[in-house]
C-alpha cells in the first residue's frame, strides 16, 4: 500500500501528491498529514473524487486511510 | 471542532467581510483603492523604518501588525500555532524580494488589484491577467515536481514567536511616535484611518483569514491544478463586496486615466504582476497568506515577509518602484531580472517524485 507523507510540505504539495496518487488508480493508500490546512484541503479533494476514507489520529499527525 | 470558516459559505462570509472592511478603511482615511494592500503597507513600514527614503510612502501600518497578530492569537486559541521552518528559507527570502519588486511595478498586491478593479480602475485588468499568467507558470513547475522541500517542526516555540514580537514592537514605536521613525506628511503614506480602527480591522481580518485559509494566489492556483473553486469563491466575494461598498459610498469611478496610485503603462502592469504571481505561486501563498502563516509560526513565511520588506526598500532606493507617472527608471530591469530569477528557481527545484511502495 502506498503511503503519501505530506508532513512538513507546504501548499499545494499535499494536494498535488494526493492527486497524482488518485490518478494511478490504486485501490488503497494512506496519507500522512500534519497541518490543519492540508487536512481540510485533502479532505475536500477526496470528497470531490467521491473517495471514502477513515481518519486515524496519531500523536503528532493524522492518517487518512483511503480504500475504494 | 467543526471549522465553519473553512466551509464554502464560511469563506464567502470571510471574503465579504474583508471587502467591506477594506472599503470602510479607505472611507476612514486610507489611500484610495488602497483600503488594504499588503505589499503597499509593508512598503510603507519599510519607509517608516528608514529602509527607503521615499517621503510619500512612510507609515507604520497597523493593518499589517493586526493581520499577523490576529492570525497568531487565533492559531494559539485553536492549537494551530506550530513553529516550523527550514524549507529553502533563503530562496523564500528572494521570492518575497522579487514578489515585492513586481508588486511595486504594478502598484499593489493581489488584494489591491481586486480593490482597484472594484473601484473602477481598469488598469487593474492587465495586472490581474498578468497575475493569472504568473500563477499559471508556477503551476507548470509544480505539476512537474517543483517543491521547496519539507519544513521541520520544533517542540521549542521560540522561533515562532519572532514575527509576532516584531509586530508588537512596531506597534509600540507607532503608538509612542518614536522620534527616528519617518511619517509621511503628504502622499499615500500620510493617508490613514485612525490607528485603533486599523489595528482592530487587521486583527479581525487576520483571525478570519487564518480560519478560512483565504489566499488570492491559491484561489487561482487551485482552479488551475484541481479545478477547485473553493478559495476563489472567497476571493470573488471579496471583490464583489468591495465593489458594492464603493457604489454605496460613491467611490466607484470607471476608467483608465487618472486613477489613484495607478499608472497606465499596461505592459508593465502586466509583467509586474506576472513576476509577483509567479513568485507567490513558487512560495505557496500571496502576501496576505504569508502574513497569516507567519502568525501561525511558519518561519519560512516570516522570511518571505522580510524578503518583501527588503524588496520594498531596494525598489525605492534603486528607482524600480512605479509612481502615478509610470514605471521607475529601473523598474523594467528589476521586473525582468525577477522573472528570470523565478524561472531559474522553478527549474532548479524540480524533483523527480520518488514512488514509495
Amino acid at each position: 500500500m502506498n503511503q503519501i507523507d505530506t508532513r512538513g510540505l507546504s501548499c499545494p504539495q499535499p494536494v498535488v501528491l494526493v492527486l497524482s496518487e488518485i490518478k494511478t488508480g490504486n485501490d488503497e493508500f494512506e496519507i500522512l498529514l500534519d497541518s490543519e490546512a492540508s487536512r481540510e484541503n485533502v479532505k475536500r479533494l477526496l470528497n470531490k473524487n467521491k473517495l471514502e476514507f477513515d481518519i486515524k489520529e496519531k500523536s503528532d499527525h493524522t492518517v487518512y486511510h483511503v480504500k475504494r | 471542532m467543526k471549522n465553519f470558516f473553512s466551509t464554502k459559505n464560511g469563506i464567502i462570509v470571510v471574503g465579504i467581510i474583508i471587502g467591506v472592511v477594506a472599503v470602510i478603511l479607505q472611507k476612514l482615511g486610507n489611500p484610495p483603492n488602497m483600503g488594504l494592500c499588503i505589499a503597499c503597507f509593508e512598503r510603507d513600514i519599510a519607509g517608516a523604518l528608514g529602509l527607503h527614503r521615499a517621503g510619500v510612502v512612510q507609515y507604520i501600518r497597523p493593518e499589517i501588525i493586526g493581520i499577523l497578530l490576529g492570525s497568531f492569537l487565533i492559531s494559539l486559541f485553536f492549537s494551530e500555532f506550530k513553529p516550523r521552518g527550514g524549507s529553502s528559507s533563503i530562496l523564500r527570502f528572494f521570492l518575497g524580494f522579487f514578489a515585492m519588486i513586481g508588486a511595486l511595478v504594478f502598484l499593489g498586491c493581489p488584494w489591491r488589484a481586486f480593490l482597484r478593479l472594484a473601484g473602477g480602475d481598469l488598469n487593474a485588468i492587465t495586472g490581474l491577467l498578468g497575475l493569472v499568467l504568473g500563477i499559471f507558470m508556477g503551476t507548470v513547475f509544480i505539476r512537474n515536481g517543483y517543491n521547496l522541500g519539507r519544513s521541520i517542526s520544533s517542540d521549542k516555540k521560540a522561533a515562532g514567536w519572532i514575527m509576532p514580537t516584531v509586530m508588537v514592537f512596531l506597534l509600540l514605536i507607532l503608538i509612542i511616535q518614536f522620534k527616528p521613525i519617518f511619517f509621511s506628511e503628504k502622499g499615500p503614506g500620510a493617508m490613514h484611518a485612525p490607528i485603533i480602527i486599523s489595528l482592530i480591522a487587521g486583527l479581525v481580518i487576520g483571525g478570519l483569514a487564518q480560519r478560512s485559509r483565504f489566499c488570492t494566489m491559491g484561489s487561482i492556483r487551485d482552479i488551475i491544478i484541481v479545478k477547485d473553486f473553493h478559495l476563489f469563491s472567497g476571493v470573488a466575494a471579496f471583490a464583489v463586496s468591495a465593489f458594492v461598498m464603493n457604489l454605496i459610498f460613491g467611490q466607484f469611478k470607471a476608467g483608465f486615466a487618472d486613477q489613484p496610485v495607478s499608472h497606465d503603462m499596461q505592459l508593465w502592469n502586466f509583467l509586474g504582476m506576472v513576476l509577483s504571481g509567479l513568485a507567490f505561486a513558487l512560495a505557496g501563498g500571496c502576501p496576505g497568506r504569508q502574513l497569516i502563516l507567519s502568525g501561525e509560526g511558519d518561519t519560512d513565511a516570516g522570511i518571505f515577509v522580510f524578503g518583501m520588506f527588503t524588496g520594498a526598500a531596494f525598489s525605492h532606493n534603486f528607482a524600480m518602484a512605479s509612481s502615478p507617472k509610470g514605471i521607475g527608471t529601473f523598474g523594467a530591469y528589476g521586473t525582468i531580472i525577477g522573472i528570470v530569477f523565478c524561472l531559474v528557481i522553478g527549474f532548479a527545484m524540480i524533483q523527480k517524485r520518488k514512488v514509495k511502495n
